[in-house]
């Protein structure tokens, strides 16, 4: 067989092509600049025993990929630079000890041992360090978290998880209607909430601290708005937050939130919401026994202050627009004391 | 054509006069290869669905036909297989007979099929009618893959009696014979497959709950 | 030197031949040829107006995400948009476009006529027309799919998504399946029976053995989303339970239903173009692809592991653990495949004398983009890292990186190494060079901080997200980045355009590349080869004998074309080539009304369609009537 002699002339050295290769090898090093940043949703901060493993996981992986990816480079910049002489017959073997040795047997030697490290990972994530100290029941709503733990009847919050830090605990996970997914970052990597089945995951904080989460399987309009914090507090803050938190609504201590807790029971709200303690049973939209504390209104649509919180009342769906609260029409004169009033559940 | 000599395997050198005339050279043909992959396709569809049937079962807890469902009745189901499992045998019978030049046999043959399988639906149709007072595809998810999967497959024999019957409407015009019965042995290939899926879906749905 | 492989045009049996393929332009002709050249350039123009839709999608996508907090679309109109984005980009964009390619190529690639059922050819056309365009409709007026591409239940069932907007998706991808499905059938069977004599399987291009691996795939996965859909599609409208839990159903059926097939559909996307770079490098190399056999044998394992790892989809869903190690172990060993073609490929080019032409630079980008898309694909197999970043921004730059990197530059080369081919002009080089660099750098500008943005966390399909968590900057960068690439691609169709309107006449072989397209004229003529080829090498054009045989041969006369055996190619016969046919269109248009039946929910429109398209095959298939003698009946009962 005959190779066919080249056409036009002599080709100019394919510096073009060898300049791609330079810059594939500079934006691997933008990589390196960029993943040292943290921040409050980075997985690149790990702070729990799950998202740990992931981030070594993930350096392991970074770091032979950059290996292999320097190496096909390299080649491919050999074979772009390199000076041929014109009388050089192309064809020359078949090259298929390269390839066997290059494309099969050295990246099944890197694969196995990270394959291995992945089945001991993935053994570890089900091993916390120490047993669950506290179950903690998740259940997705399109487009906000309710949150409950069943050790403490009552103990019912939304958007908002506490935990006590350096201890396990154990999430069940269920949906009351769509598929979500539960992910903090820098906690523990996520879980699906499913229709029709109970999903499980641990949770361990190693310090206090907040670490924000966020809906991570798409779940309709407003999926980008489906935020949840998970407080990490020392055990014995821990232990006072959750008493309060089972504890019934504190009765209003002035005039305004009397008022307001007229406005509230009697109006709509209370067909939806519950605020315990009160007449308020509703279980449509999230409990607000505890809503003054909160660290946003709408599951991180917007901060938790008087003049959002007017405006989520009056008409939620300005805010977050089409989620399942519509927009309440509350007399301007009621409508201050209904916020005094919803501001002073903490 | 070519200077290379005919390749052994290969009967003549075609020439132009016979070329026309022949419209099958040596070989299998396109349209038997098309089958051959329309059924490997439409198989796995059956496999899949009988796939979500075992896997909704055994997902759904223990019960299985749900509460409130009777295990499948057989009688109608056995009387279907019997109909259905040997109209493959007039087929095949048909295919030699016009293979050997003999139209007569193609058009009993197709014919006796046509009966087994007009058969078989009516007999589906009856237990359907019986089954529907019971449960309907809205029940749970039981009715829904019965009916879908033996729908599904009804919707084939259908299909499959359809092409029987355009087959027989030809072979009456006087198409086939010993030289063209392409389109003979296409329409086998899919009646058997028909009639092969049923043994599953018998075995799947009628037998696997009684075990 | 000239490549003489065609025999002289003006002996008389060319002429007749001539004749016979000639079809005068009209509209009737426009609507029933069957021509493969013709239909392959309709699916690449169509597919390419589809990616040109999609795009803009993105692009208003990009625009949106540019800054936190902006309000450039609503939540509705985001869900729209990236839902039919990610759809039309791998259904109506990435497979039909390579299935134009392989119309167009695969017959001429193996020496033949014609596709082996051109009229199933154009009814596919048709059909994937009328599904293309039923699904876009639906996004004008606004109720186009917004269940994301994969269209998770319960989500997408009636209760949660009651508009027509779901029924548009299950319809429409039921409806284009039948298209796909027939295409795949018609490749493999090509690929079978209609090889030019001599065509042994081991002289086969890797480019027909990339399209044979594919519809193999198609054959056996698309049913998973066949099924899924019908399922959809009752449980919306007619009230059935199989993803209902309520009522025994189970939401994750769907998503096994959904994977089966959707991890096989990513590599019936990008074989296709693995084949496409095979077909580049020899022509600027000079030299066959090294390794052929390994090559085949990589693209055979790449298509069956393809069929065991789609729970990777599904790492964050709570599966038991023995089902996550099988599953990581299957996607670990899909990555040797692709190491054995990247080696290859590069062992060609070490080995190779290299010209740097405009397909040569895009076949590089490909093997640098699709490199890292890989790693960050074997990054999600190690299960635990996938279930810290699925649903993340970092899955959208994976598999952007093997879809734009991996599928999209091949396809790129694809085109200006064709167009000569497909149009019989050549395109301007320095505009290629151009459009190359811009695609490159716009490319990587915009899904590269993708990857940052999301081990910073950022979940994907959100119309918006708050300042303070640092994904600000990689989303502003990854918007100017999709504004080059877009200016990139537009330089891109503006070289086809001026290719075709001002472009020189190409020469029937401007790389000197050594297959079988390359022995013909540009374009080809509607009977592709006059003499049916000979071949005696997997490099036919480059082969004395081979090119000898293609120039001296006799002239095969009428509308026919030559059968020869499945695996070693052994002539077999001539067969008669149908003529062109209104019936395929009309079939197609059928179907077309069975659809928007079902969609509206006009069953007796359905029906009546349905018989419609009964007996338009039904007259299709007609046998032609024949004499007892011609079909060979035999006299008395004894055999003719
Ligand atoms: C063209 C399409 C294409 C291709 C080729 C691939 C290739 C691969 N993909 Fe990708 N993938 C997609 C398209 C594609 N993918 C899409 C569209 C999704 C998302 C769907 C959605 O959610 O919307 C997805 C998502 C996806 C996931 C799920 C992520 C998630 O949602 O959580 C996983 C998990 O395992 C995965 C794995 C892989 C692997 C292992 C490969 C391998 O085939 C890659 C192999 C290649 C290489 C590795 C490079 C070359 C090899 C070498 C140079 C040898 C040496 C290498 C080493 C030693 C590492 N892909
Ligand atoms: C082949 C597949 C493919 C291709 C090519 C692209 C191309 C692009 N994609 Fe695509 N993308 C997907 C497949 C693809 N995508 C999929 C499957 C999803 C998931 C969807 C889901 O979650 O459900 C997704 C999701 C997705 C997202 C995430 C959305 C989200 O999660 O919220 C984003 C965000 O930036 C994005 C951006 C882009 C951009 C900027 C391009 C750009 O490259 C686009 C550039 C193109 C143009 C700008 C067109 C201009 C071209 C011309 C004018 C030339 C005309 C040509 C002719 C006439 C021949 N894509
Ligand atoms: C028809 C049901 C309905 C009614 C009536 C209703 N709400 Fe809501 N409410 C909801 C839902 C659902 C949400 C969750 C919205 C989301 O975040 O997606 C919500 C959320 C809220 C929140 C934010 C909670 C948080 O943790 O982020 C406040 C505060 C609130 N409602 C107050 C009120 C008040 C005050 C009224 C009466 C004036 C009222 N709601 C009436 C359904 C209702
Ligand atoms: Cu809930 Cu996304
Ligand atoms: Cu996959």
């Amino acid at each position: 067989m005959r190779w066919p002699a080249r056409r036009r002339g002599t080709p100019p050295p394919p510096r073009g092509a060898a300049a791609l290769a330079l810059a594939s090898l500079a934006s691997a090093a933008t990589v390196l600049a960029g993943c040292s940043t943290g921040g409050p949703q980075s997985t690149l901060d790990s702070v729990g025993f799950g998202a740990r493993r992931a981030e070594g996981l993930f350096w392991l992986m970074f770091w032979i990929s950059m290996a292999v990816f320097v190496e096909v480079l390299a080649f491919l910049g050999w074979a772009l630079l390199r000076r041929r002489r014109h009388t050089v017959r192309a064809g020359g073997g078949d090259a298929t000890g390269f390839v066997v040795v290059l494309g099969v047997a050295i990246p099944a030697v890197i694969l196995l041992p990270v394959y291995g490290r992945n089945l001991a990972d993935l053994d570890a994530l089900a091993r916390p360090p120490g047993a669950p100290a506290t179950t903690v029941e998740l259940i997705g709503h399109q487009w906000w978290w309710e949150v409950r733990y069943p050790e403490r009847p009552g103990a019912v919050t939304a958007n908002e998880m506490h935990i006590p830090a350096g201890r396990t605990v154990r999430v069940l996970l269920r949906t009351a209607d769509v598929q979500h997914s539960f992910w903090v970052p820098q906690l523990m990597p996520k879980t699906d909430l499913i229709a029709g089945k109970v999903n499980q995951t641990l949770l361990h904080a190693d310090r206090p601290g907040t670490y924000r989460a966020q809906c991570a399987e798409y779940c309709g309009k407003q999926h980008a708005f489906m935020a949840l914090v998970v407080t990490a507090d020392p055990v014995d803050r821990f232990e006072a937050w959750l008493a309060r938190a089972a504890a019934p609504a504190p009765a209003p201590t002035s005039q305004a939130e009397q008022r307001g807790r007229a406005v509230f029971e009697g109006g709509a709200c209370a067909s939806c919401h519950t605020v315990r303690g009160t007449t308020a049973h509703g279980t449509v939209g999230p409990d607000l026994t505890t809503i003054g504390s909160r660290w946003s209104i709408g599951a991180g649509a917007v901060p938790n202050d008087r003049g959002h919180l007017g405006g989520w009342v009056a008409n939620s769906q300005t805010v977050k627009p089409g989620n399942y609260m519509p927009p309440q029409p509350v007399p301007a004169s009621d409508l201050p004391d209904l916020l005094t009033y919803l501001q002073s559940l903490r | 054509m070519t200077a290379s000599p005919p390749p052994p395997g290969t009967l003549r050198q075609a020439t132009r006069a016979d070329a026309l005339a022949t419209e099958m050279p040596v070989g299998r043909t396109r349209g038997w290869w098309g089958m051959v992959f329309l059924i490997a396709t439409e198989a796995t569809v059956f496999a899949l669905l009988l796939g979500s049937y075992f896997y909704l079962r055994f997902q759904s807890g223990r019960h299985w036909p749900p509460p409130g469902i009777e295990k499948p009745e057989l009688t109608k189901a056995i009387i279907m297989t019997i109909l259905l499992l040997p109209s493959s045998l007039p087929v095949v019978w048909a295919e030699r007979g016009i293979r050997r030049g003999q139209p007569w046999r193609l058009r009993l043959g197709l014919s006796l099929t046509l009966i087994q399988g007009l058969l078989f639906l009516s007999v589906q149709a009856s237990e359907y009618a019986t089954n529907l007072k019971k449960f309907t595809i809205t029940t749970d998810v039981y009715g829904s893959l019965f009916y879908a999967t033996t729908g599904f497959h009804g919707f084939h024999v259908t299909i499959g009696l359809v092409m029987v019957a355009w087959l027989l409407a030809a072979s009456l015009r006087g198409s086939f014979g010993a030289r063209h019965h392409d389109r003979v042995t296409i329409v086998a290939l899919y009646w058997h497959f028909v009639d092969i899926v049923w043994a599953f879906i018998f075995m799947s749905l009628y037998l696997s709950p009684r075990l | 030197m000239t490549v003489q492989t065609e025999p002289d045009q003006r002996r008389p049996e060319v002429a007749e031949l001539e004749h016979a393929w000639h079809e005068r332009p009209s509209l009737r002709t426009w609507l029933s040829t069957v021509d493969h050249k013709r239909i392959g350039r309709r699916y690449m123009v169509t597919a390419g107006v589809f990616f040109a839709i999609a795009g803009v999608d993105a692009i208003i996508m990009r625009t949106q995400l540019s800054r936190p907090n902006n309000g450039l679309v609503t939540p509705e109109e985001f869900n729209q948009l990236f839902t039919m984005h990610g759809t039309a980009m791998i259904f109506l964009f990435a497979t039909p476009m390579f299935f134009g390619f392989g119309n167009f190529l695969v017959p001429l690639m193996v020496g033949a006529r014609d596709m082996a059922f051109p009229r199933l050819n154009a009814f596919g056309y048709w059909v994937f027309l009328g599904a293309g365009s039923v699904m876009f409709i639906s996004q004008f007026a606004g109720a186009a799919p917004d269940g994301g591409w994969f269209a998770y239940v319960p989500l997408t069932d009636r209760p949660y998504s009651p508009g027509r907007n779901l029924d548009v998706y299950a319809l429409g991808l039921l409806f284009l399946g039948v298209s796909t499905t027939i295409g795949a059938i018609n490749f493999i069977v090509t690929a079978l029976k209609m090889r030019a004599p001599g065509m042994s399987l081991n002289r086969v291009p890797l480019f027909v053995w990339a399209m044979v691996g594919t519809s193999f795939m198609v054959v056996f996965a698309l049913p998973a989303l066949n099924l899924a859909n019908a399922m959809l599609f009752l449980d919306r409208r007619f009230g059935t339970h199989f993803f209902d839990p309520t009522h025994g159903g189970n939401s994750l059926l769907w998503q096994h239903l959904f994977w089966v097939f959707g991890h096989p559909d990513v590599y019936i996307i990008v074989m296709p173009a693995l084949g496409i770079v095979s077909s580049v490098l020899p022509g600027f190399c000079r030299r066959g692809v090294a390794a052929y056999p390994l090559m085949v044998l990589a693209l055979v394992t790449i298509a069956i592991i393809s069929f065991g790892v789609w729970v990777h989809h599904m790492f964050a869903t709570g599966l038991p653990f023995l089902s996550y190690s099988f599953f990581s172990a299957a996607s670990t060993l899909i990555t040797i495949p692709s190491g054995i073609q990247i080696f290859a490929w590069l062992a060609t080019m070490l080995r190779g004398r290299i010209i740097a032409g405009v397909p040569f630079l895009f076949a590089v980008g490909f093997i640098v983009n699709f490199v890292l898309g890989g790693f960050t694909g074997v990054m999600f197999a190690m299960t635990v890292f996938d279930q810290q970043v699925t649903d993340s921004y970092f899955v959208v730059a994976h598999f952007h990186y093997v879809l734009f990197g991996g599928a999209v530059f091949p396809l790129l080369a694809g085109v200006y190494y064709w167009l000569p081919k497909f149009t019989g002009r050549m395109f301007h080089n320095g505009l290629g060079k151009w459009a190359f660099w811009l695609v490159f750098i716009g490319f990587n500008t915009t899904f590269f901080p993708m990857h940052v943005s999301g081990l910073l966390g950022m979940p994907r399909r959100v119309y918006t997200y708050p300042t303070g968590l640092g994904w600000d900057p990689w989303n502003l960068l990854a918007t100017i980045g999709a504004y080059v690439l877009a200016l990139g691609l537009i330089l891109v169709a503006t070289g086809v355009v001026q290719a075709i309107r001002r472009g020189p006449a190409a020469p029937d072989d401007p790389w000197g590349a050594d297959t079988l397209e390359w022995a013909t004229s540009s374009p080809p003529r509607p009977y592709n080869f006059a003499v049916i080829p000979q071949v005696h090498s997997l490099h036919p054009v480059w082969d004395e004998r081979s090119r000898e045989a293609m120039a001296t041969g006799d002239v095969l006369a009428g509308h026919r074309a030559v059968l020869t055996s499945e695996l070693d190619g052994d002539r077999e016969g001539p067969v008669e080539m149908p003529e062109s046919s209104l019936l395929p269109f009309a079939a197609a248009l059928g179907l077309l009304f069975v659809v928007l039946g079902l969609l509206w929910g006009q069953y007796w429109l359905a029906v009546l369609a349905a018989f419609a398209v009964f007996i338009t095959l039904a007259r299709w298939l007609w046998p032609p009537h024949r004499t007892p003698e011609e079909a060979g009946v035999a006299r008395e009962g004894r055999a003719p």
